[in-house]
C-alpha cells in the first residue's frame, strides 16, 4: 500500500522551523507524543507526529478537517492505539487500550457531540459510569458544587440537563471529565455550536482551568479563537505536524496558511448581480409544533431576486431545518405560501417542487441527499428518479445516468476512481461536490442550500463556495443557510437573522459585524437565560 | 481490482460462510448429543434417493415464490410475515374458483392465477392500509392476520367442502382435468410440476422490476434510506402499499404449482408454513433474484435429505430444522461480516487510488 503522506517533508510558510523551537524540559510536559504514526487501511492517517504540551497551558490543535487531527486526540484519547511513536504523559511512557486508561492517567476528552441524557439531572449524568468515585449521592453532589465552583463553571448538580442551554451542557461536559479526574483535558471542536458569547464564557473557563494548572488541548479550526485564547498552537497538515508557534506571534493569515499549505481561499463575492426579477416570495409562513410546543417558524416573510444571495444566520435549531423543509415540501405549513417564479409550490408535493426548478442541497448530506451503499451513477438518479436523464417513462436509462454522472465528475471535480463506487466511500467534500453537480443539472430557478460547507474540507469548501457564486451569476436564487458567518458574510447579498422561528429584518454584509449577527442570533444582549428559552423553542 | 468480480465475489463469500458455520455448530450439536457426525453429513452429501430430486425442485420453485414475496418487502425494510397466511387465503380462492370449471381448460388455470394474486394482494394490502393510515408495525398485523386466514379459511373450507367417503380431509372440489397443468417433466419415481415455470417468471420479473425500472429504484431508495427517499420525492405511503400489494400478489401464487400440478384441490391437509420458509430463504438469498433460488434450492435440499437420516444415519429428521434455523442465524451474522469487510475494502481501494492519481475526471 502507497502512503500519501509520509514523502511530504515538513515544510514551513512562516519559517519557524518546527525543529528550531527549543523543546521545553521534559518534566515540565503534561503531554509529549513523539513520532506518532497511525496507518489504516490505505491510508496513513498520522504520520511521524510530535506534539508537545507543557502543563498549565492552554495548547491549540488546528487543522483543516480530514488533517489527523481526530485521529491523533483518538489516539490520546486511547480510542485507538498508535502503531508507531510513543506517548508520555507527565513523563511516564503509557500505552492506553481504551479510554478508561487514558482517565486513569489523567486525560479526559469532551466531544464535539454532547453525551448527555436529557431526561437526568446534572448529578446523574456526572456520576453515571462513575459511581464508585464518590457515590451517588450528598458525597457527589458535594464534589459536583467544589468542581463548578472552582472554574467557576456554574453548574448546579439538581438541574435538569433537559432545561440547560447549549453552553451550559457543554459545561457539565467539561464537569463530568474533572469529576472523574482529569487534569489534561481535549475539546474537540468546542465552539462549534457556540454563538459568540458563549464562546467568550467558554474561553473564560479555559483561563480558569489553566490558571488552576490545569492543561488543556483545543482542537478548533477557527482561527481567531485559537489565537485568542490558546498560549501554543500545533499545526496539522496531511496527517503530520507542520509547525508549533506561540499564539502571539502568528496572524491568523500566517495560519491558515500553514493549515492549508496555500494561498487561502475567501468567500468575497464580487459585484452584485441582483435583479428587479422576483423569483422566490415566501409569505406569512408559519408551522405549529406537531408535539404542541411554541411554533417552528413564525409569519416568515422572504423575497429573493434572480442573481441574489439570501443568507440565513441563526443559532442552530431555531426554525432553519423547518423553513427547509416547508419550502421543499416535506413539512406542510399552517399558514403561508410559498412561491416560485409563477407557481405557488405550498401544496405540491416534493417531487414535483424539486422537478419544477427548486435545487436542494440538504443539511445533512448522508440522511437526505444520498444513499451511500449505492454507487454515484445511482446517487446522480437520486431526487430525479422521474427526469433524464435518470429515466424514460417507467423505465431506468441507466446508461444515460452514467454517462452523466461522469460529466458531473470531470466539471465538478469529483475525486473518485469511478463513477461505480459507493458514495458512502468518498469524502464528505467530494460527495458535496457530486450533490452540487447534480442539482445543478436540471435548471433550477431557486436553489436552497442548508450548510453547504459543513464537513468539507478547504479545497472542496472554495470549489463549493465558487459554484454558488456561478449560480449567483447565471440568476439563480439562491437561499443559504449556515453556520459560518464568514460564509454568510461573503456569500451573501442579504442576510437575515431566524430566531425562534421567526426572520429579523435585513442586515447588509458589507457592513454587518459577527457581533452585531450574534446579539441578533441571541435575541439580546442578556444571552443566558434566551438561550435557554432557545433551547425549548428547538424541541 | 475488478469490480463487478468483487461484487460477485462478496455475494458468494456470505453464504458459504454461513454455511460453514451451520456445519460446524450442527457437528457440535451431533457431538454434544453423541451422534456420529460423518455418517450424517455423507447422507447430506449423497446423491438423493429415488423421487426425491423431483421433489426437492418442486420445493424448491415453491419456496423460491414465498421468498420473492418477502424479499420484495425486505427491499424497502418491510417485514411481511403474512406471506404464510395470504398464500393459504389465495390457494384457497383459487382452488374454488377454478373447481368450478366455468372457463375452459388453460383460461381456467390463467384465471385462477390471476385471482390468486388478487387475493393475494388484497389481504397483504390490510397489512398496509393499517401501516399507513394507523401506523400500525407490519410485522404485528401481519403475524395476527396468519391467524385469521387460518381460521377463516378452515371456517369457509367447511361450508364448501367436498366430503369424499373414506377419507377424514375436508378439501374443496376437485378442479377439473382439463384444467390440470401437465408436468414439465415426469420420471419413473415423480414428476416436476409444470408451474415450476412460474418461478422462473416471477424471478425474472423481480429482477427488472427491481434494477431496471424507476419503482424499483424507489423501492430500493426507500428500502436504503427511507429520509433520503423521502428528501427525494418518494411518497412512503405510496411505496408501502405498492410493495406490500406486490408482495401479496406474488404470495398468492406460492400454493399454485403445487395445486394445478399434484393436490387438484385445497383442504386441510395442504402444506403449510411455506411462508415463514420463505423467510429464510430471502435472508439467505440476500433479496437478490439468483440467491433466492440458491436459498430456495439448499433449503429443499436439506428437506429432501432429511428423510434419509433416520434410514441412513440413525438420526432423527428433525436434525435438519436445526440445520437450517442455525443456518439463518448464521447468514445474518456472515451478511453483516462480510458487508462490514467490503466497505473497508472498498474504502481503502478508493483511497489508493485516488492517491495514485486514478480519477475519473482526469480520464473522461
Amino acid at each position: 500500500m502507497c502512503a500519501i503522506a509520509t514523502t511530504e517533508p515538513p515544510k514551513s510558510v512562516t519559517g519557524i522551523a518546527r525543529d528550531a523551537v527549543a523543546a521545553p524540559p521534559a518534566g515540565a510536559l503534561a503531554v509529549d507524543l513523539d513520532g506518532i504514526t497511525k496507518r489504516f487501511p490505505g491510508v496513513v492517517a498520522n504520520s511521524d507526529l510530535h506534539l508537545q504540551v507543557e502543563r498549565g497551558t492552554i495548547h491549540a490543535i488546528v487543522g483543516e478537517n480530514g488533517a489527523g487531527k481526530s485521529t491523533l486526540m483518538k489516539i490520546l484519547y486511547g480510542v485507538q492505539k498508535p502503531d508507531e511513536g510513543t506517548i508520555r504523559i507527565n513523563g511516564d511512557e503509557v500505552s492506553f487500550s481504551s479510554p478508561k486508561d487514558a482517565i486513569k492517567a489523567g486525560v479526559g476528552m469532551v466531544f464535539q457531540h454532547f453525551m448527555l441524557a436529557d431526561n437526568l439531572t446534572v448529578l446523574e449524568n456526572v456520576v453515571l459510569g462513575a459511581e464508585k468515585l464518590h457515590g451517588i449521592g450528598a458525597k457527589a453532589r458535594e464534589e459536583i458544587s467544589r468542581i463548578s465552583a472552582a472554574y467557576g463553571l456554574g453548574i448546579r448538580p439538581n438541574d435538569l440537563v433537559a432545561d440547560l442551554g447549549v453552553g451550559a451542557r457543554q459545561r457539565v461536559e467539561i464537569l463530568k471529565v474533572l469529576y472523574r479526574g482529569a487534569r489534561i483535558l481535549i475539546l474537540d471542536e468546542p465552539t462549534a455550536v457556540l454563538v459568540p458569547q458563549e464562546v467568550d464564557e467558554l474561553f473564560g473557563n479555559l483561563q480558569e482551568m489553566k490558571a488552576e494548572g490545569l492543561t488543556v488541548l483545543f482542537i478548533s479550526h477557527k482561527l481567531d479563537e485559537v489565537r485568542g485564547v490558546a498560549d501554543d498552537i500545533t499545526v496539522i497538515r496531511r496527517g503530520t505536524t507542520i509547525d508549533r508557534v506561540k499564539s502571539a506571534s502568528v496572524t491568523s493569515k500566517q495560519l491558515a496558511e500553514l493549515m492549508v499549505g496555500s494561498q487561502l481561499p475567501t468567500p468575497q463575492t464580487q459585484e452584485s448581480t441582483v435583479t428587479d426579477r422576483v423569483v422566490v416570495t415566501i409569505a406569512g409562513l408559519s408551522l405549529a409544533d406537531p408535539a404542541g410546543g411554541p411554533a417552528l417558524l413564525r409569519d416568515v416573510d422572504v423575497v429573493i431576486r434572480a442573481g441574489e444571495v439570501l443568507g440565513i444566520a441563526g443559532v442552530e435549531g431555531n426554525g432553519q431545518a423547518e423553513l427547509v423543509e416547508t419550502i421543499l415540501g416535506l413539512r406542510r405549513p399552517d399558514a403561508g405560501t410559498v412561491v416560485v417564479g409563477d407557481d405557488d409550490i405550498t401544496k405540491w408535493p416534493t417531487r414535483r417542487i424539486r422537478e419544477n426548478g427548486v435545487g436542494y442541497i440538504p443539511e445533512d448530506r448522508h440522511r437526505h441527499a444520498l444513499l451511500l451503499g449505492a454507487p454515484l451513477w445511482e446517487n446522480r438518479m437520486l431526487g430525479h428518479q422521474r427526469q433524464a436523464p435518470a429515466s424514460k417513462g417507467l423505465l431506468l436509462t441507466a446508461k444515460a445516468a452514467q454517462a452523466d454522472t461522469q460529466r458531473i465528475v470531470s466539471d465538478y471535480d469529483v475525486r473518485t476512481p469511478s463513477i461505480h463506487v459507493t458514495a458512502g466511500s468518498l469524502s464528505g467534500g467530494n460527495q458535496q461536490k457530486l450533490i452540487f453537480g447534480r442539482e445543478m443539472s436540471h435548471a433550477p430557478r431557486f436553489l436552497v442550500a442548508a450548510h453547504p460547507t459543513r464537513g468539507v474540507d478547504v479545497g472542496a469548501q472554495a470549489a463549493i463556495w465558487d459554484h454558488i457564486k456561478t449560480a449567483r451569476r447565471e440568476g439563480l436564487a439562491v437561499l443559504l443557510i449556515s453556520a459560518d458567518l464568514d460564509e454568510l458574510i461573503g456569500l451573501s447579498d442579504t442576510i437575515r437573522v431566524i430566531l425562534r422561528g421567526g426572520l429579523s429584518g435585513e442586515f447588509d454584509p458589507k457592513t454587518v459585524t459577527a457581533e452585531q449577527l450574534g446579539a441578533a442570533m441571541t435575541g439580546a444582549a442578556t444571552h443566558k437565560p434566551t438561550i435557554d428559552a432557545q433551547e425549548d423553542t428547538a424541541r | 481490482m475488478n469490480s463487478t468480480l468483487r461484487r460477485i465475489g462478496v455475494a458468494v463469500a456470505a453464504p458459504l460462510l454461513a454455511i460453514l458455520i451451520a456445519v460446524v455448530l450442527t457437528s457440535l450439536v451431533l457431538l454434544a448429543l453423541g451422534n456420529a457426525v460423518g455418517p450424517v453429513w455423507q447422507v447430506f452429501l449423497a446423491s438423493p434417493m429415488q423421487g426425491v430430486t423431483e421433489a426437492i425442485v418442486n420445493d424448491a420453485a415453491v419456496l423460491y415464490l414465498s421468498g420473492v414475496a418477502v424479499a420484495i418487502g425486505f427491499r424497502m425494510n418491510l417485514f411481511n410475515i403474512g406471506v404464510d397466511g395470504q398464500y393459504r387465503v389465495a390457494a384457497f380462492a383459487a382452488a374454488l374458483f377454478a373447481a368450478q370449471g366455468w372457463l375452459p381448460g388453460f383460461l381456467n388455470v390463467i384465471l385462477a392465477l390471476v385471482l390468486a394474486m388478487l387475493v393475494g394482494a388484497a389481504w397483504a394490502g390490510i397489512i398496509a392500509v393499517l401501516k399507513v393510515t394507523r401506523g400500525v408495525s407490519e410485522v404485528i398485523s401481519s403475524i395476527m392476520l396468519n391467524s385469521i386466514a387460518t381460521g377463516v379459511v378452515s371456517w369457509l373450507l367447511l361450508k364448501v367442502a367436498d366430503k369424499q367417503e373414506g377419507s377424514n380431509a375436508t378439501t374443496t372440489k376437485a378442479i377439473p382435468d382439463s384444467s390440470h397443468v401437465p408436468a414439465l417433466v415426469t420420471t419413473q419415481a415423480g414428476q416436476i410440476y409444470g408451474l415450476v415455470l412460474l418461478a422462473v417468471l416471477v424471478g425474472l420479473v423481480y429482477w427488472f422490476v427491481i434494477n431496471r425500472t424507476r419503482f424499483g429504484f424507489d423501492l430500493r431508495a426507500t428500502g436504503s434510506s427511507e429520509s433520503a427517499a423521502v428528501a427525494s420525492g418518494v411518497s412512503v405511503k405510496k411505496m408501502t402499499i405498492s410493495a406490500m400489494l406486490a408482495s401479496g400478489a406474488v404470495a398468492g401464487l406460492v400454493g399454485m404449482p403445487q395445486l394445478f400440478g399434484q393436490d387438484y384441490n385445497y383442504g386441510s391437509n395442504s402444506q403449510t408454513g411455506l411462508g415463514f420458509a420463505g423467510i429464510a430463504v430471502a435472508l439467505i438469498g440476500r433479496n437478490n433474484p439468483i440467491g433466492i433460488a440458491f436459498g430456495a434450492l439448499l433449503w429443499a435440499y436439506l428437506n429432501g435429505q432429511s428423510n434419509a437420516l433416520q434410514i441412513n444415519a440413525g438420526v432423527n429428521a428433525s436434525l435438519v430444522n436445526i440445520i437450517q434455523g442455525v443456518m439463518v442465524l448464521a447468514v445474518v451474522i456472515a451478511y453483516e461480516l462480510v458487508r462490514r469487510w467490503d466497505k473497508r475494502i472498498e474504502a481503502r481501494r478508493v483511497a489508493a487510488e485516488l492517491a495514485a492519481g486514478n480519477t475519473a475526471g482526469a480520464a473522461a
